[in-house]
């Protein structure tokens, strides 16, 4: 019947007896990048998302303010990225009514987050997504900035800069090298646009257009999203065959 | 990017942890390096937990199983501290930690744990395991990425005796605290050598009858 037929092929597609899992992302978002700075935490990432090798959309907002005092970005799957920001809703939604003076800071935002992805992952129905979590909060030794990362099955770890994706294997040395303790937000600016400029230059599906977002104790500030200047003017690309006989 | 079956699951995020039990104390290290693959995520990652007042566990493997169980562990003792209005005993939660790996027998907790403590006695022990909970109490262990490098070494410099004689012999080491210190400080610099994934600095907890103490020392970084 109609019915089995529908069945047979949701088996097909996910994980079998007619349960439909997701094992493939299709709209993904590419890296995202942080660091703890002298004020607070700032984030930056690029606001296209891919559907396989098409560059699908390219005004997305892959940062977004969690509650007063956190920034969350993430890469992957866009979908489960807007399905992580409905359960974070409910969570500060839960928070707020408890009307008791305290606030959700983002390490316990981080603790949460870790806890559904490994969850998920334990129930073969994971949430594609590389997600950085970073903001400040007042603690008992004063203004205590936060900055962690949670991947797809759920290892986590704090840092004092993280980089998802394909940030991880080129932003990571930049930041490594160069990151201080008591950056300004000029600073901090420049050392993140030096690393989106190496992504924009050398991931193949990242796009020119940026996002900055900074967190501080005054609260989050996700600012317009603006382009890079890059520099194509190398000798070697005005006539690349030139040295070369036969090449087509 | 789409991925096979089962594999995603599961990944290594690498490391080595080693306990050495004496007399009166117990040792447990590990390294505080996180990877995956051929990348290092940080190179600040604790990889032990106090269990109980005299009770440590360090585990490696998969990081996101590692953190379950670790909580998992805690919140039983928790709970047997309310029940039993005392702290867990190391042979207990050796016990406990046995079987909450091999509940997940048919999923398991990709962990490699050591477990280090003082026994009811007062003396030194070491409980090591294997990922779905086989374990045995001996004198001195090694786990993870680093550990064929690092055992040889630990059964040459800790002559445990064999565990057939009849009487039974002591496993625990006669070296003294200090000694079984800087054995651990000279085997995470050997094994740092030569293991990719251990690195860093090596977190070193020492567990006597004063108290539990902590310390770190710079490993190569490479």
């Amino acid at each position: 019947m109609d019915g089995s037929h529908a069945n047979a092929a949701a088996a097909a597609a996910g994980g079998g007896e007619g349960t439909q899992r997701t094992l493939n992302p299709y709209v993904t978002g590419n890296s995202v990048i942080a660091m703890k700075y002298k004020d607070g935490v700032i984030m930056a990432c690029d606001t296209g998302a891919s559907y396989g090798s098409t560059l699908r959309y390219k005004s997305v907002e892959r940062i977004k303010a969690v509650g007063k005092h956190s920034l969350i970005g993430a890469s992957g799957e866009f979908s489960d990225f807007q399905e992580i920001l409905r359960y974070l809703d409910e969570l500060t939604l839960s928070d707020h009514m408890w009307d008791d003076g305290n606030s959700l800071g983002p390490k316990e935002i981080h603790a949460y987050l870790t806890r559904v992805m490994y969850n998920r992952r334990n129930k073969f129905d994971p949430l594609w997504n590389s997600l950085v979590l970073g903001g400040v909060k007042k603690g008992p030794k004063g203004d205590e900035k936060y900055l962690g990362m949670v991947n797809m099955i759920g290892t986590h770890f704090e840092e004092n800069h993280i980089a998802t994706g394909f940030g991880n294997h080129m932003a990571v040395p930049i930041l490594r090298g160069e990151w201080r303790e008591d950056l300004t937000f000029e600073e901090a600016v420049k050392l993140i646009e030096k690393c989106l400029l190496v992504l924009l230059y050398r991931d193949r599906s990242s796009i020119n257009k940026f996002q900055i977002a900074k967190i501080t104790t005054e609260g989050s500030t996700i600012y317009p999203p603006y382009a890079l200047k890059t520099n194509w003017g190398f000798a070697a690309f005005e006539n690349p065959s030139q040295g070369a006989v036969g090449t087509w | 990017m789409a991925r096979r079956g089962g594999d995603w699951v599961y990944e290594n995020n690498g490391g080595t942890c080693v306990a050495i039990a004496g007399a009166d104390y117990c040792v447990v290290a590990a390294d505080t390096r996180l990877s995956v693959g051929y990348n290092i995520l940080t190179r600040d990652h604790s990889k032990i937990c106090e269990l109980a007042e005299k009770c440590v566990i360090a585990s490696s493997g998969f990081q996101g199983d590692i953190k379950a169980l670790q909580k998992n562990l805690s919140a039983k003792e928790l709970l047997y501290q309310h029940q039993h209005n005392k702290r867990m005993s190391c042979p207990a939660m050796a016990q406990l930690l046995s079987n909450t790996l091999y509940y997940k027998r048919f999923f398991p907790y990709y962990a490699f744990n050591v477990l280090g403590g003082l026994d009811s006695e007062g003396k030194g022990c070491v409980y090591s395991y294997d990922a779905v909970g086989s374990y045995e109490r001996t004198g001195y262990s090694a786990q993870g990425t680093g550990s064929t490098l690092i055992m040889p070494v630990l059964d040459n410099q800790l002559k445990s005796p064999s565990p057939l004689l009849v009487p039974a012999r002591d496993a625990v080491t006669p070296l003294s605290e200090s000694e079984a210190v800087d054995l651990v400080k000279d085997v995470f610099a050997s094994a740092t050598e030569r293991d990719i994934y251990t690195g860093d600095k090596v977190e070193i907890v020492v567990i006597n009858k004063a108290g539990t103490r902590r310390e770190y020392i710079e490993l190569r970084k490479d």
